[in-house]
């Protein structure tokens, strides 16, 4: 089988459905690749580059159509610019794979059905767990998330990062992310690496997690209704839920400098999110990129394609930002495209599959008959959490396991309890020749009370290194306290008569133990009593 | 009252004190552990009433005097000043030893002949010796802390030598004190106390202000060694038993001392830094590169209010300062915020151990965001802001990276390691080890100048117009 990959032909379109990296994958899956000359150019790929890896040049694209039996491409099929189109090249009986966006381009799929061609769309494949691999929009939504934040900056007047300089503070940007899916969690970990403020909104309050995960804060309505729709997208909400958000947005509008909106329904116009008088309310200089710009953009004044300032606000309504990270964008959608590829044989057992959910979910037809749209499918395992641009999120949290498990977990032993307490063996041994030796002319009273002495000794030994360092100085006092058991010794000597030596000086020995005792003790008291925990309510954001 | 019901309510209260230092171990039942200790200390007064032969008027007016001065002191104690109290009660117990040591030698009790007498009179000498020291070192460290002697080691020449004279003059009263038939060798035992009395001064005398810690928790475990000699010459296991356990408490205290401060305990009590090296003091290493960049409080506020995690780092200066109740002000608005507000400790932070940790309990910090050295150190390069309030040498990185450094060795606070690092400081002049710090020079350090309670109060202002 013969794959061909052609020049795209839209306007400003700079990637292509194959690199010379995904051409010798295809090649290993047992196809033969053919690739148009300066098919990958736009991408800073060379003809030569992809002979190297084992694919042929043919000099014009309508080579590439008539004598491939699978055409991979990134854009739908559209007019030639020198008249006729593309779609009319593909040879009977051939496949192409790319994007259809079927509903939005029915007179492409009429064409197409007259003619006897299986045609798949990358746009339609169904965002199931197992179809990650294959899953173009992710690809690109990730690399359009990441975008916005880039041209947002090229168009902001200040640093992401807030920095504290010889010269005197900048304060950080202040971003907000509308939409949290692939894209809007790419921006995030875009603008989060920049050093920016990042805060996002979506209707699903299950992405809470997600946004936080990537260091950004979820804006969050005091508002109970569900937003999560099928496939991974939001659906659309009540009016109240619109009003409560719209005025969130006019607040936050005040106050961000950036604005990054992603919010799409599926098969209706993009909401309109941003206000005119919103934009109006920005500071001079802010930025709004608005990623929805294909669909009719979240932000009213938006004009698709264009980048516009309006009252000092640049809006941008780029609707190619995938396309202005040429070489990436290739790579994953040529990867997406290979991983396909392989789930349907490879060159060898190449079959389509409509018992494959995936399969049959992105075949617009087969052999011209038209079998678009799919009958629906129970829907099952929507897991947009797991979309591979969301793997930072993943990267993160393990790093943190990380360097939670490698914190040693002393708290209470102090230094070194472990490692840093000196070993009792040596001592131990020298004690006990000690008491020998002294068991051997000593009274045996004496004997006793070294004995008492040594053992007492390890005991202090083992129970003072448990003690928490934080307590160090409530020790020392107690300890003190302790010490001042000496009056006993005091108490023991005023026996005899009042004015004797001895009484006196047992009597002032046990005056000062005395004030040790209750001064040590109580003071002890005093300063434990002011060691306290958390309020509850205060515990909250202590996780970092 | 029986002689062995008296002994078994000994080991009891010996075994209840066990239990309140074992206690310690963690905060919650620090209380309980206290409160074992008082009982421990009834029981013990009990029984020695109802084992002594009378004095019973005596005994009761002094421990009442002395339970009142006790609870009054105690009570009237600033935090701040706990360094001195500590002190002050090690001479206590340093001169009860003493008290004790010629009232048992006077007291006309005992009647020993042969080794006995010998050993009972060595332990008579021991428990006195060490009781002088203890006395005398305690009173010195206790005006070395208030400041009302100069807190600079005192540098006699040829100190070592006056010292070995000093012990080997007391050995050497041994001899005539042993020699002495019944009582009448009290001038000995005089001149030995003397004598280890300026032994106990000069020692102290010798040691400098940093070096505090070390020296109160030496003179903490002097005083165990001294109440454990008492118990040795009265024949009394609970002495022993405790002594003990105050003296090995101590020991340990001044373990994890120089160990935090990479020093040999030797060098320690001999006192004087450096010296004992002959290397001069001040800017033995290379002179650290680049330049000091001051900030104002209100930058410092914003730094904080854009941070997402924030580590204060306290040193001495805060507590002369008085600066911890502002402080966790400022850190209570920022963790009402969602930031991550957390204090780290240096073992050798303050002038006692742990010091540090009760100045931040009584500002009421809580104790669960205040880390040891060792739990915070690798949580520094995820830091946004580490603030450093009256602290130098426990974040010098020249502990770590500079081998000519008189500090090297000694573990530190990695706070370079983080975003941005404000340091609070009253003017650019060295730290105790009187050397120079890099930290002040690094790319993400901030100096903010002036006293570290105006400075504190000028950053809560900043916050609180911050946030409202």
């Amino acid at each position: 089988m013969r794959v061909g990959i052609v020049r795209e032909i839209g306007l400003g379109e700079r990637r292509v459905a194959a690199t010379p990296d995904t051409t010798k994958r295809l090649i290993k899956l047992g196809f033969e690749v053919q690739v148009e000359a300066g098919a990958g150019e736009l991408a800073s790929f060379q003809d030569a580059d992809y002979e190297s890896a084992g694919a042929s040049i043919a000099p014009t694209a309508t080579e590439v159509w008539d004598t491939s039996d699978l055409v991979l491409k990134v854009r739908p099929p559209d007019a030639l610019p020198e008249g006729g189109h593309e779609a009319d090249h593909l040879r009977e009986g051939a496949t192409l794979i790319s994007f259809i966006w079927p509903s939005k381009n029915p007179e492409l799929v009429a064409r197409l059905s007259g003619r006897k061609v299986t045609v798949l769309a990358m746009d339609q494949i169904p965002r199931i767990t197992r179809a990650q691999k294959m899953d173009a929009l992710s690809s690109m939504a990730n690399i359009a998330g990441y975008r916005a934040v880039i041209e947002a900056a090229s168009f902001f007047g200040r640093f992401f990062t807030g920095q504290m300089t010889a010269a005197g503070k900048v304060p950080p940007a202040k971003v907000m992310v509308i939409g949290a899916g692939v894209a809007g969690l790419a921006a995030i970990g875009a603008a989060r690496s920049l050093g920016a403020i990042v805060r996002a909104f979506d209707t699903r309050p299950g992405v809470k997690e997600q946004i936080e995960s990537m260091g950004a804060e979820f804006l969050e309505l005091q508002f109970e209704e569900e937003g999560a729709g099928e496939g991974g997208y939001a659906k659309e909400m009540s009016p109240a839920f619109i009003a409560a958000e719209m005025a969130l947005f006019a607040e936050q509008a005040r106050d961000v400098d950036i604005i990054i909106t992603t919010a799409l329904i599926p098969g209706r116009p993009a909401p309109v999110l941003i206000t005119p008088e919103m934009v109006e309310s920005m500071k001079k200089g802010s930025v709004i990129v608005d990623l929805a710009a294909e669909n009719g953009g979240n932000c009213a004044l938006t004009q698709p394609e264009r980048v516009i300032t309006h009252r000092g606000i640049t809006i941008i309504g780029y609707v190619d930002l995938p396309s202005r990270l040429a070489p990436t964008a290739s790579q994953l959608y040529g990867s997406n495209l290979c991983h396909m590829i392989a789930d349907m044989g490879g060159a060898k057992a190449w079959h389509i599959d409509r018992e494959d959910e995936v399969i049959r979910g992105a075949l617009i037809m087969e052999n011209g008959e038209v079998c678009w749209p799919p009958p629906r499918i129970e829907k099952k395992e929507v897991e947009p959490a797991k979309r591979p641009s969301v793997k930072p999120v993943a990267k993160r949290d393990s790093h943190a396991v990380a360097l939670k498990e490698s914190r040693p977990k002393q708290r209470g032993h102090g230094h070194g309890a472990d490692t840093g307490r000196p070993s009792s063996l040596w001592p131990m041994v020298a004690a006990a020749v000690v008491i020998a030796a002294a068991s051997q002319f000593a009274p045996p009273e004496f004997v006793a009370h070294l004995t008492v002495f040594v053992l007492a000794c390890f005991v202090g030994w083992q129970v003072v290194w448990n003690v928490t360092p934080a307590l160090h100085t409530p020790l020392m006092s107690v300890t003190n306290a302790v010490s001042g058991i000496i009056l006993v010794g005091g108490m023991l000597n005023v026996a005899g008569p009042l004015g004797s030596p001895a009484t006196l000086l047992g009597a002032l020995a046990l005056l000062l133990s005395a004030i040790n005792v209750a001064g040590g003790f109580l003071v002890t008291q005093r300063m434990l009593k002011m060691f306290a925990k958390s309020p509850e309510e205060e515990r909250g954001g202590q996780n970092g | 009252m029986s002689v062995s019901l008296v002994t078994g309510l000994y080991l009891v209260a010996g075994i209840l004190f066990i239990r309140s230092l074992g206690g310690l171990s963690n905060q919650t039942t620090a209380k309980r552990g206290n409160l074992y200790g008082i009982a421990g200390m009834l029981l013990a007064i009990v029984a020695t009433i109802a084992v002594a032969k009378g004095g019973y008027g005596v005994m009761i007016a002094a421990l009442c005097a002395g339970g009142a001065i006790g609870a009054v002191l105690a009570q009237r104690v600033a935090m701040t000043s706990m360094p001195e109290l500590v002190a002050i009660l090690h001479s206590f117990v340093g001169i009860a030893a003493v008290l004790v040591g010629f009232a048992a030698y006077l007291s006309p009790a005992h009647s020993l002949i042969g080794a006995a007498k010998i050993i009972h009179e060595v332990e008579i000498f021991i428990g006195v010796l060490v009781g002088a020291v203890t006395f005398t070192g305690s009173i010195i460290a206790f005006g070395k802390l208030r400041g009302s002697i100069a807190s600079k080691p005192l540098m006699l020449p040829a100190r070592h030598a006056i010292n070995a004279g000093m012990f080997l003059a007391c050995v050497a009263l041994l001899i005539p004190f042993l020699s002495a038939p019944d009582h009448s060798a009290v001038w000995a035992l005089g001149a030995m106390s003397a004598i280890a009395a300026i032994l106990g001064a000069h020692l102290v005398m010798a040691i400098g202000g940093a070096d505090m810690p070390v020296v109160v928790s030496m003179l903490n475990s002097y005083s165990g060694w001294a109440a454990s000699a008492a118990g040795f010459m009265l024949g009394n296991d609970l002495l022993i038993i405790t002594g003990a356990l105050v003296g090995s408490s101590g020991a340990i205290l001044s373990i994890i001392m120089c160990r935090a401060m990479n020093r040999s305990i030797v060098a320690v009590i001999f006192g004087g830094f450096g010296a004992a090296e002959g290397a001069a003091p001040a800017g033995g290493a290379a002179a650290p590169q680049g330049e000091v960049k001051s900030t104002d409080a209100e930058s410092v506020a914003k730094a904080l209010l854009d941070a997402k995690s924030v580590i204060v780092v306290p040193g001495y200066g805060m507590a002369v300062a008085q600066a911890q109740h502002p402080l966790y002000e400022a850190a209570r608005i920022l963790r009402k915020r969602g930031t991550a507000v957390r204090f780290a400790i240096h073992p050798v932070a303050g002038r006692l151990p742990g010091h540090m940790n009760v100045l931040l309990a009584e500002a009421k910090v809580p104790y669960d965001i205040v880390l040891e050295m060792d739990e915070i150190n690798q949580d520094f390069p995820e830091t946004d802001v580490v603030l450093v309030i009256g602290a130098n040498d426990i974040v010098n990185p020249s502990a770590l990276e500079d081998v000519s450094s008189p500090i090297y060795g000694m573990p530190v606070l990695e706070v370079w390691s983080s975003k941005v690092v404000v340091v609070t400081k009253r003017g650019m002049a060295a730290g105790y080890a009187g050397i120079d710090n890099p930290l002040f020079y690094r790319e993400n350090t901030q100096m903010l100048f002036g006293d570290a309670k105006k400075s504190v109060d000028a950053i809560l202002a900043g916050l609180k117009a911050g946030v409202a």
